[in-house]
């Protein structure tokens, strides 16, 4: 090594990991999973402390997982870890209500997991059982390493890797750097990739409510003139709900005390499962869709909302971020096998083509199906009472929109195959 | 980490780093062999992978295999083999293609033994490998059966060799020599002559000729709309690939 331009050359060709995932979050963490089962290893860069495990309070956050989620988590070898604490969503009832008129108007539409073979359509799982068990199937892993409360400063790329320089001085080289920091990625503005959005002139109020009858593993979506309202099954006598309101009507609503808060949901909510009580804290996410106008760059993939941060409603944010996990690791496992660079143009090229389509599609059903239905317009409202009897009423149609909400439709990655 | 060492004169650096970008920029003259590359590259990976027992997932999975890549031009299959752990020299006839090759494969951070030379003169000299990559070289040869000869006493007993080339037919006629070299200008015109493909019977008759035998063949088809190329076990019209071993 006396010749400074080996010297270089093998600086240069050594890595503390093939891959740096800025964001340990769930999307950061499953992919250091998926990609260690590919035979590449990982550093997850987490600003967060490392979270207590044992005995975690319910904070009130759930997830509502599409069966191709679940499908990636067994594959993963996470579901059996959580699967005893998910609650299983065997039917959704979608009625369009108006805050007054009681939320249990007609079923306009009903989707039962019996139409479709795969089982049911989804489970609802708290994030305190999901990010336990990614946490420590993390630890178990020798190809896994995670740097706890570490925040990126700079990143910078080369022709043979991406070097990251982390706040306390230290710093990381791999082949690929992923960006899985969320919908203000600095992963993804430090590269320079831009985004388009916009706002939806909403605020999504998260909370979990206990009531009195069961729910018998229904899932309910009522959409009403200022947002919808998704009340999700979990384990017990307990529901998530996902209720969207204006800005303005959600941020008076977030200032109430909690039996203020039930005052106001009740007429909405209904009484069909009995009296209902606060379980855990309240949550609200201002509503806006952000997608980065380019999911790769030299050396970089985002992943998440980092790559398109969409509306919660139906409970497709944390599912299409799994979609771009399993189809990157899938994209990445394959390179590595063929003895491909993996953060070469051509290998990224391939990630990009095939999720940004499907996000695309994502981002403008979820777009139009939240217009549509959040709209007092009467003649809107007819259209859409009409389409949702006319989807109702065909067997084929209703399946369709079961295999869509169950994340089985489109151009699967090999983990959410089963 | 041992780097090859290069013997290429100062002077021509400059050139060669500029060829060497051209046989790797995945959008430039080499575009229809990059678009190809990954299929290639999942059927000789996987054949290697069954024959000799590895597992893809592992480190190194490739480790103690000798491969000879012929006709490596600028290294697009000598560099994942590298990758994969495989004890790689990659030869090609055409002088200028190995500084080329060498100056990629050093900016790569790869360990790559590249030789200006042919099969039979490698034979001559008593070289024998685990593998053999003879990839689309077979319908640029004068004799193909002295070159298969010379492949099989490359060979070590038990070993692999994955050769591919086209078919000859009216479809390969149009796709290979007016659409890719006329039509796309994806090929220097007068890249392929016609008459010296070799249909896939005729090749697995050579390849039992020279001593070895045929275990498997696959087409390499290409998808116009989507632009990907995938593996077929039923249309073999065009391009294809084989793989055949050599009695242990």
């Amino acid at each position: 090594m006396d010749n400074p331009v080996w010297a270089r050359i093998f600086v240069a060709m050594t890595y503390d990991s093939d891959i740096l995932i800025v964001g340990g979050g769930l999307n950061g963490p499953a992919l250091a999973l998926a990609a260690a089962q590919a035979g590449l290893s990982s550093a997850v860069i987490d600003t967060q402390p490392k979270a207590v495990l044992e005995g975690a309070a319910f904070d009130g956050r759930a997830y509502a997982l599409a069966l191709g989620s679940v499908r990636m988590l067994r594959a993963l070898g996470l579901w059996q870890a959580v699967a005893d604490k998910a609650q299983p969503m065997l039917e959704i009832k979608v009625s369009d209500g108006r805050a007054g008129e009681g939320p249990l108007s007609p079923f306009f539409l009903h989707f039962d997991h019996a139409e479709i073979e795969e089982g049911p359509m989804g489970h609802m799982l708290e994030d305190r059982f999901l990010r336990r068990a990614l946490i420590e199937a993390m630890d178990e892993n020798d190809r896994v390493r995670v740097l706890n409360a570490a925040t990126v400063v700079a990143q910078e790329v080369d022709a043979q890797g991406v070097t990251v320089e982390l706040a306390d001085g230290r710093s990381l080289r791999a082949r690929l750097l992923v960006g899985a920091d969320g919908r203000a990625s600095g992963t993804a503005a430090r590269a320079g990739i831009r985004r388009t959005g916009w706002d939806y002139g909403q605020t999504a109020l998260v909370c979990a409510i206990d009531h009195e009858k069961p729910h018998g593993g229904i899932a309910h979506q009522f959409f009403m003139p200022p947002g919808p309202l998704a009340i999700l099954p979990l384990p017990g006598n307990r529901s998530s709900i996902v209720w969207s309101e204006t800005h303005e009507t959600a941020e008076r609503f977030m200032a109430l005390d909690d039996a203020g808060f039930l005052e106001v949901l009740r007429p909405r909510f209904g009484d069909f499962l009995g009296d209902i009580a606060i379980a855990g804290q309240r949550f609200s996410y201002p509503l806006n869709l952000t997608v980065a106008n380019s999911f790769v760059a030299a050396r970089l993939a985002l992943i998440g909302d980092a790559a398109h941060g969409m509306h919660p409603i139906a409970g497709q944010g944390l599912n299409a971020g799994f979609r771009d996990v399993a189809a990157l690791a899938q994209v990445l496992g394959e390179a590595r096998a063929r003895g491909e660079e993996i953060g070469t143009a051509p290998v990224l090229e391939r990630y990009q083509g095939w999720r940004r389509f499907d996000t695309a599609t994502l981002a403008m059903t979820t777009d139009l199906t939240n217009r549509l239905f959040s709209n007092d317009n009467p003649l809107l409202r007819a259209v859409r009472d009409v389409g949702m009897g006319a989807v109702n009423a065909v067997p084929g149609l209703r399946r369709g929109f079961i295999r869509e909400a169950a994340g089985l439709t489109g151009d699967l990655p090999d983990l959410m195959r089963g | 980490m041992q780097t090859a060492q290069t013997t290429v004169d100062p002077g021509e650096v400059a050139k060669f780093e500029a060829m060497a970008a051209e046989w790797w920029d995945p959008k430039g003259k080499f575009k229809p062999l990059h678009m190809l590359n990954s299929c290639r590259l999942d059927y000789i990976t996987q054949q290697i992978a069954g024959e000799f027992g590895r597992d893809l997932t592992a480190e190194a999975p490739f480790a103690e295999l000798r491969i000879l890549d012929i006709g490596c031009g600028g290294g697009l299959l000598s560099e994942p083999m590298a990758r994969l752990g495989a004890d790689i020299v990659g030869a090609d006839a055409a002088e200028r293609n190995i500084p080329v090759a060498q100056i990629h494969a050093e900016q790569s951070g790869l360990d790559i033994d590249y030789r200006h030379t042919t099969a039979e003169a490698m034979a001559e000299a008593g070289e024998q490998f685990d593998v053999l990559l003879n990839m689309e070289v077979v319908e640029h040869v004068s004799d193909p059966l002295a070159y298969l000869t010379a492949c099989r006493q490359l060979l070590k007993p038990g070993g692999l060799m994955i050769c591919s080339t086209i078919n000859r037919n009216a479809k390969s006629f149009a796709m290979a020599i007016v659409g890719a070299e006329y039509v796309m200008r994806w090929l220097p015109k007068g890249t392929h002559e016609w008459q010296k493909f070799i249909t896939p019977d005729e090749l697995y008759d050579l390849i039992r000729n020279a001593g070895l035998t045929p275990v498997d063949r696959k087409g390499f088809v290409f998808n116009p709309v989507t632009w990907n190329w995938s593996l077929s076990a039923r249309d073999l019209s065009v391009n294809y690939v084989t793989a055949s071993t050599k009695p242990a």
